[in-house]
């Protein structure tokens, strides 16, 4: 929609199908995907319960493979997972046995990492970065500390510091403040804002939340299921730096009701409703 | 406008908050669990003594907790009771260890590889089945009755348990913690080696600990049967001699070197996961 000159973009993905097979019945989880999205873009996608969303997030992040089509990074085909490609879950994914300094500095023991690092001066720029995460996670005084010591907010902000430590280009994020408070999500929301600026990333970030859903992105992804597929793309009409004060702003309810609106027509949720008041005016008679 | 309520004047506690014992899932204070675990261990032996002090029992039939307790001394000083401790501790050890030694990679390869899974588990659970107890008259036959002969059937006793108890422990290794290092460009070998065995390792000390109590009840298995040395034999040996109370004293010594056991598994794991506390 917002995007013409498709030639630079960061992630093509073509006429992307995914079925799952079970024993026995199929399910379209996504249908005919075509979907640009630019290089340092911040883009989120919402959508009704099981509409694809995760499904098209781990598609892109190589843990699934999707049946039909294409998802382009660069030009080069998605294989697999890779180490250009960070992933945040909702479920806190951290290593329980390892210390927050110790997780985040984890990918620093496999081999695609360790091989870029040689000389004393790339361990120390290493170890700064670290330093460096964890100080803008505001998680310093913590870092001997163990997942399990830490609140939800806390753990998740080592998820994501976990995650940049390799300066992927892509941060996929499938609902990763789901399970967090309101005032911690929204400090959550600025924080990764600033890390979108600070490490020019291309965010990809999927959640139930619309009100999150256009605070944090560039354009909202509105998917839509059975099968999945995408419904609209919107323009978020707000200036690339943000505040909290601007979701009371009109553009921000506007597109808030639109969306939401959106969401309960393909959802199948209306129909849910109207079945329950044709319920609620049966019952006197019926009793 | 709100007004600031005053807040009402804090009153002295009447009474401490009621503490009950029956929260489900409760914490307890270290001094009540003692307390407890010694009262529970202590009463059984107070009845035992109470019923054979009181002449209700047969001593030739049950010896009372002060008879049994000479008998150990007597066997510690006159009857080599630290050679059959030895050696049974030695077989069991050495089962168990070879048990361990064999389960804990073909376990970590059933768990993690689908094709492994298919191909092994289902052969595993049907040897799992047959009695261990059913193969000492062959594994006489083929090995005659020497140590190896005692080793053996503790380890097919416990081999076969440990590999599905330990694929189990890897299964549970959450996919999130192996996809998480997955994004970050993470090999095969790395996964299992930086995400897997590390993640499981809690589960696999465990694991070790409650097949090492089978290890036990297969060793006196071999003992009685097939052997002429260790607790076992020396409890078979009591019982053609009528001396109950050294049978009394072989069973409670067992139960004593096994219960050391555990707890010495459970403080290795407090000891080496101390992450594992809140
Ligand atoms: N491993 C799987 N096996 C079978 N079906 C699956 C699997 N994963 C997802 N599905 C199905 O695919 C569809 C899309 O699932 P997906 O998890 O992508 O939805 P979602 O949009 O992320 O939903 P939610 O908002 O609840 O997280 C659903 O119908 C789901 O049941
Ligand atoms: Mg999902």
């Amino acid at each position: 929609m917002a995007v013409e000159n498709s030639s630079g973009a960061k992630i093509r993905i073509r006429q992307v199908s995914k079925v799952f097979k079970t024993r026995n019945r199929e399910v379209q989880a996504l249908q005919d995907i075509n979907l640009d999205i630019q290089r340092n873009e911040f883009i989120t996608f919402v959508g009704a319960s099981g509409c694809g969303k995760s499904t098209l997030l781990r598609s892109i992040g190589g843990l699934e493979q999707h049946s039909r089509g294409e998802i382009l990074l660069d030009g080069r085909a998605v294989t697999g997972p890779g180490i250009d490609r960070a992933m945040v879950f909702q479920h806190y994914s951290l290593y329980p046995w390892l210390n927050v300094m110790q997780n985040i500095k984890f990918c620093r023991q496999l081999k695609v990492v360790s091989d870029t690092v040689k000389t004393d001066g790339d361990i120390e720029v290493a170890s700064g970065r670290a330093d460096a995460l964890l100080n803008l996670m505001g998680l310093s005084a913590f870092h001997q500390a163990y997942p399990n010591q830490l609140s939800g907010g806390m753990q998740q902000r080592v998820a994501i510091a976990r995650a940049l430590m390799p300066k992927p280009e892509i941060l996929l994020m499938d609902e990763p403040f789901g399970a967090l408070d309101a005032q911690t999500r929204e400090v959550m929301h600025d924080l990764i804002r600033h890390v979108h600026r600070l490490e020019k990333s291309t965010i990809l970030f999927v959640t139930h939340d619309v009100e999150e859903a256009i605070y944090l992105g560039g354009r909202v992804v509105l998917m839509a299921p059975r099968p999945g597929r995408i419904d609209t793309i919107y323009d978020v009409p707000l200036p690339a730096e943000r505040n909290q004060d601007m979701k009371l702003s009109a553009e921000f309810l506007t597109l808030k009701r639109e969306i939401l609106a959106r969401i309960r027509e393909t959802s199948g949720m209306s129909t849910d409703l109207e079945l329950l008041e044709q319920l609620t005016r049966t019952q006197p008679a019926a009793l | 406008m709100s007004a600031h309520q005053p807040l009402p004047e804090p009153q002295a506690a009447t009474q401490p908050a009621r503490q009950s014992w029956w929260v489900i899932r409760g914490e307890l204070s270290r001094g009540a669990i003692w307390g407890l675990a010694a009262a529970g261990l202590i009463l059984p032996l107070l009845v035992w003594w109470a019923y054979t002090a009181a002449g209700l029992a047969n001593p030739m039939f049950m010896p009372g907790p002060d008879a049994v307790l000479a008998r150990v001394g007597r066997w510690w000083s006159d009857e080599g009771l630290l050679a059959d401790i030895g050696i049974s501790v030695y077989r069991v050890m050495t089962g168990f260890l070879l048990s361990a030694l064999f389960a804990l990679p073909l376990g970590l390869y059933i768990g993690t590889y689908r094709p492994v899974q298919a191909f092994l588990e289902p052969l595993t659970d049907f040897i799992r089945y047959m009695p261990a107890v059913a193969f000492i008259p062959l594994v006489m036959l083929w090995v005659g009755i020497d140590e190896s002969s005692k080793v053996l059937i503790i380890f097919i006793g416990t081999f076969f348990q440990m590999v599905l108890m330990v694929a189990e422990d890897v299964r549970r290794v959450p996919m999130a913690q192996i996809e998480a290092a997955q994004t970050m460009g993470a090999s095969r070998s790395e996964i299992v080696k930086l995400v897997i065995l590390p993640s499981a390792r809690p589960a696999l000390l465990d694991t070790l600990r409650i097949t090492c109590g089978w290890a036990w009840t297969y060793l006196v298995v071999a003992e009685l049967v097939a052997a002429n040395s260790g607790l076992g034999y020396a409890i078979l040996k009591a019982q053609r001699y009528m001396q109950t109370d050294k049978i009394f004293a072989g069973i409670i010594l067992i139960g004593v070197i096994g219960l050391l056991t555990d707890q010495a598994f459970r403080w290795l794991g407090r000891a080496a996961f101390p992450w594992l506390k809140r």
